[in-house]
């Protein structure tokens, strides 16, 4: 139980409150969502602190993608993989908080700016910065199984999957289930 | 059908009755979404529950956007606030959560209960690359908007590219990477929209 509540590597309250502020920090720079600041994550969870491998951190976000909801579960799947249920606490409250506030300020009193020049230069000049990120983030993911030519097929076929169907992106990720209990990723 | 569309006056559109209601509707169509609630979201929002039209829901999306965070946090506490203040706000990121959370932790402990199995990190390590594809996929399609981009294509191309090179190859911070690219690219498109 204890391993439910404080995660299996025993970490402390200082690792806990270093965990928070990094997810704090990234919060507020996760323009276009929290898979954007994967690479970060990357940084700080699997080279700094050594508290996950690589393949932790690439099945913490397929994990999440795999379940219902909004994809930034995978944040809470990370905090609970490194200190159990205070870990989600840690990364899932750092990520939320300082972007929930900061979207009710902007709710309240940003909507009749729009038309602004300088707001209509933020919005323009960060998209390819936004969109950058994710092709950063696709790269980071691909990292445990960069190495198998079968993987790349899988990879291949997911990107035909969701660019030329609409179909539900669920059956790709089955098909990469199955395809990784056959052995052959 | 455009005749429906013209019939449909904006004071059909309906309001939530509480932060309950709030709640369930979030609830919902955080469950019914995979890979992506924001499909979810406009039928839900706009077409059954009609508490948006089409274009505040584009109007909210963009405010969701632009914002830090995940869209769909962003778009379900203001659309909460607008309506409860902090308790609607509230009550909306709890419906989009906490089922999902629920979920997808049980999923996390199964999978660990099972690890060490080949077929287990097997399945995930596909499942990883597939992950990896739908982002990349995602990526791609939005990558249409920079068409009209007032930075022009070939700007865009480099600042996109600096990121992915950056961020994604030499794996540097991406604080410090995105502090020096921000205002360059933010000061480059206000130069371009001069009027």
């Amino acid at each position: 139980m204890n391993s439910f509540w404080f995660g299996t590597l025993g970490l402390g309250a200082a690792d806990w409150w270093g965990l928070f502020i990094h997810f704090t920090m990234l919060s507020l720079l996760a323009v276009g969502g929290a898979i954007t600041t994967v690479p970060d994550m990357h940084r700080y969870v699997v080279v700094k602190q050594s508290w996950l491998t690589d393949a932790q951190l690439s099945a913490s976000v397929a994990l999440a993608q795999a379940a219902p909801g909004p994809n930034v579960l995978f944040v809470a799947v990370i905090g609970f993989n490194v200190a159990g249920m205070v870990g989600v606490l840690a990364t899932l409250g750092g990520s939320l908080v300082p972007s929930a506030v900061l979207a009710i300020a902007a709710g309240r009193y940003g909507r009749d700016r729009k038309d602004r020049r300088e707001v209509q230069a933020f919005t323009q000049g960060l998209a390819p910065l936004t969109i950058g990120l994710l092709v950063a983030t696709s790269w980071i993911l691909t990292e445990p199984t960069r190495e198998t030519w079968t993987a790349w097929v899988l990879f291949a076929g997911t990107m035909v999957w969701m660019t030329r169907t609409r179909f539900s992106p669920l059956w790709p990720i089955a098909a990469g289930a199955v395809a990784g209990v056959l052995g052959w990723v | 059908m455009p005749t429906t569309e013209v019939a449909a006056p904006a004071q059909e559109r309906a309001q939530p009755g509480s932060p309950l209601e709030l709640f369930l509707a979030f609830n919902r169509l955080a469950l019914q979404g995979f890979g992506g609630v924001l499909p979810v979201a406009q039928r839900e929002l706009v077409e059954r529950q009609r508490w948006l039209t089409k274009a505040e829901f584009v109007e909210l999306l963009s405010l969701g956007q632009i914002l830090p965070g995940p869209n769909i946090v962003n778009m379900a506490l203001i659309f909460g606030d607008q309506h409860f203040g902090w308790r609607g706000a509230l009550a909306s990121l709890a419906g989009l959560l906490l089922a999902p959370l629920a979920i997808v932790l049980g999923l996390t402990l199964l999978a660990r209960q099972a690890a060490g199995s080949a077929e287990v990190s097997g399945a995930l390590r596909g499942m990883g690359m597939v992950a990896a594809a739908l982002i990349l996929s995602t990526a791609w399609k939005v990558t249409g908007t920079l068409k009209s981009n007032c930075m022009g294509r070939v700007w865009c191309a480099v600042l996109a590219a600096a990121t992915v090179f950056a961020v994604g190859v030499m794996r540097w911070p991406m604080a410090g990477v995105l502090a020096a690219l921000v205002p360059l690219s933010w000061a480059l498109a206000w130069w371009k929209l001069r009027p």
